[in-house]
């Protein structure tokens, strides 16, 4: 087998995967991300995540963006943004762009 | 602004403190090219002419999405065998729900996966009975489904559907899982499930044949572990264990009318595919009542629920809230009574005794398989 991992840094640039939706829920008042068998409640700052993923800004600018939004320490936030983007990954519910 | 369905829905959802369905398996039809001797499907199937009609399924469909549900899984019989399932598939998603065909491959053309994923298709779970021609099709019942079913899984890459393996597993083929994992990768599939065979309806009555040995069971479960491992973020593997070798029970369907229900070709709708073996039930219909009352108000749902039910062994359980009990369609296949603790638990006084029949029904020399429908 020749498939690898993916790896996620600083310089990733991902999207969702085909098949990877963020939705309202508006039976139960809460946004959802919807992957094969899964269905993930996302909490405000996940929301903001999964949003940002935009397949064209890289990880660490999008840590910047928020950094500046949000006037919050740009470190802490950029390593927040990367263990989550692991954790979408690891399901297989990203696409590396680049 | 809710609609009055919507309002109503959550006036009775307020009234019964059950909450709303996640999950919808709609078995669209019974008809299927396949036999597989281990078939969900009761063995009594239902004929072509009492399935729902296209518009009777997409009434369903909405009631899903209304009712909370956010996972419909298109299965069957083999869901292609509708001439609809395009059209099916596009209401689906257009009331936002995520839509995963469950399929055999079997039916399927280039040209309707691709008209699949023009609509929307979310996901597509497509089942390999084996790693070659051989063994698969002869499991299948199927001449040429294995070839057939590699081409699909080419189509749906193609296509850009996401596709998830699903491999059942027993004593015939339990050495190639790792086979298994390893073709699910080349088929570029993200994800596979790995799930024994559970012993009820079809695959009940073939016990003796497809029963894994314990040293079977425990090869599985390392080869399982070590995949995962191997293929961390290129593959998820979900693994179902074979559970009459587990210690205690499976939280079968996450709790019995608590996160799903499944709705048969003409209509029942029942907490889970194999409600029907517990003859004390009768179940509703969606030809004649609304899901919304069905899921919080039928007396099948809610036979079930919570733990006013249980045997005295299981409420006095810190486990109650793990497993809920187990399965129920269990207790009744194996203790002759649905309300029983489901007789896998090593707490069960019947544990002893599903033991040594396990062991004898795995190591029987027993071949002959009794084939779906035929």
């Amino acid at each position: 087998m020749t498939a690898d991992a993916p790896v996620i840094s600083g310089t990733s640039v991902v999207k969702l995967a085909r098949g990877v939706r963020l939705r309202e829920d508006q039976v139960r008042g809460q946004m959802v991300l919807l992957a094969p068998e899964r269905a993930m409640a996302l909490d405000e700052i996940a929301v903001a995540i999964v949003q940002a993923l935009d397949g064209k800004r890289s990880l660490d600018r999008i840590a910047d963006d928020f950094a500046a939004q949000f006037e919050a320490p740009v470190a802490q936030i950029a390593s927040d943004v990367k263990a989550f983007v692991h954790e979408l990954a690891v399901r297989r519910m990203l696409e590396i762009v680049e | 602004m809710k609609s009055g369905a919507a309002l109503a829905n959550s006036i009775v959802r307020e009234v019964s403190r059950v909450p709303p369905p996640m999950a919808m398996l709609a078995e669209l039809t019974h008809r299927c090219p396949l036999a597989c001797p281990y078939c969900s499907n009761p063995v009594a199937l239902t004929p072509a002419n009492d399935e729902l009609s296209t518009g009777e399924w997409i009434n369903v469909f909405e009631q899903a999405a209304d009712l909370g549900v956010l996972h419909l899984h298109l299965s069957g019989g083999e869901p292609a065998a509708r001439r609809d399932l395009v059209e099916l598939t596009r209401a689906a998603v257009s009331l936002g729900l995520y839509t995963n065909l469950i399929t055999s491959g079997v039916g399927l053309t280039e040209a309707r996966i691709s008209n699949l994923a023009d609509v929307g298709l979310d996901h597509v779970q497509l089942s390999i009975q084996g790693v070659s021609p051989e063994s698969a099709d002869r499991i299948g019942g199927y001449s040429g489904g294995y070839e057939r079913k590699i081409a699909v899984a080419g189509w749906v890459a193609d296509a850009g559907i996401p596709l998830t393996i699903n491999a059942v597993c027993h004593k015939q083929n339990m050495g190639e899982i790792e086979a298994m994992i390893e073709l699910a990768i080349r088929l570029k599939a993200r994800r596979i499930e790995v799930a024994t065979v559970q012993f009820h309806g079809w695959a009940e009555r073939n016990k003796a044949a497809l029963m894994p040995t314990r040293e079977q069971v425990e090869q599985a479960t390392q080869t399982v572990a070590e995949a995962r491992e191997k293929y961390q973020g290129v593959l998820v593997i979900d693994y179902v264990p074979a559970d009459y070798y587990s210690s205690y029970p499976k939280a079968c369907m996450g709790g019995w009318g608590r996160v799903g229900l499944n709705v048969t070709p003409s209509g029942r709708v029942l907490p889970c595919h194999a409600a029907e073996t517990i003859p004390s039930l009768s179940f509703e219909n969606v030809r004649e009542r609304s899901l919304s009352r069905i899921w919080y108000e039928s007396d099948a749902f809610n036979a079930y629920r919570g733990e006013d039910w249980m045997p005295e062994l299981c409420r006095s359980c810190e486990r109650k809230k793990v497993d809920f009990g187990g399965c129920r369609c269990q207790a009744m296949a194996l203790a002759g009574d649905a309300s029983a603790t489901d007789p896998v638990c090593i707490r069960s006084p019947l544990r002893d005794r599903l033991t040594r029949d396990t062991d004898r029904l795995s190591t029987t020399q027993a071949a002959t398989l009794t084939y779906r429908g035929r």
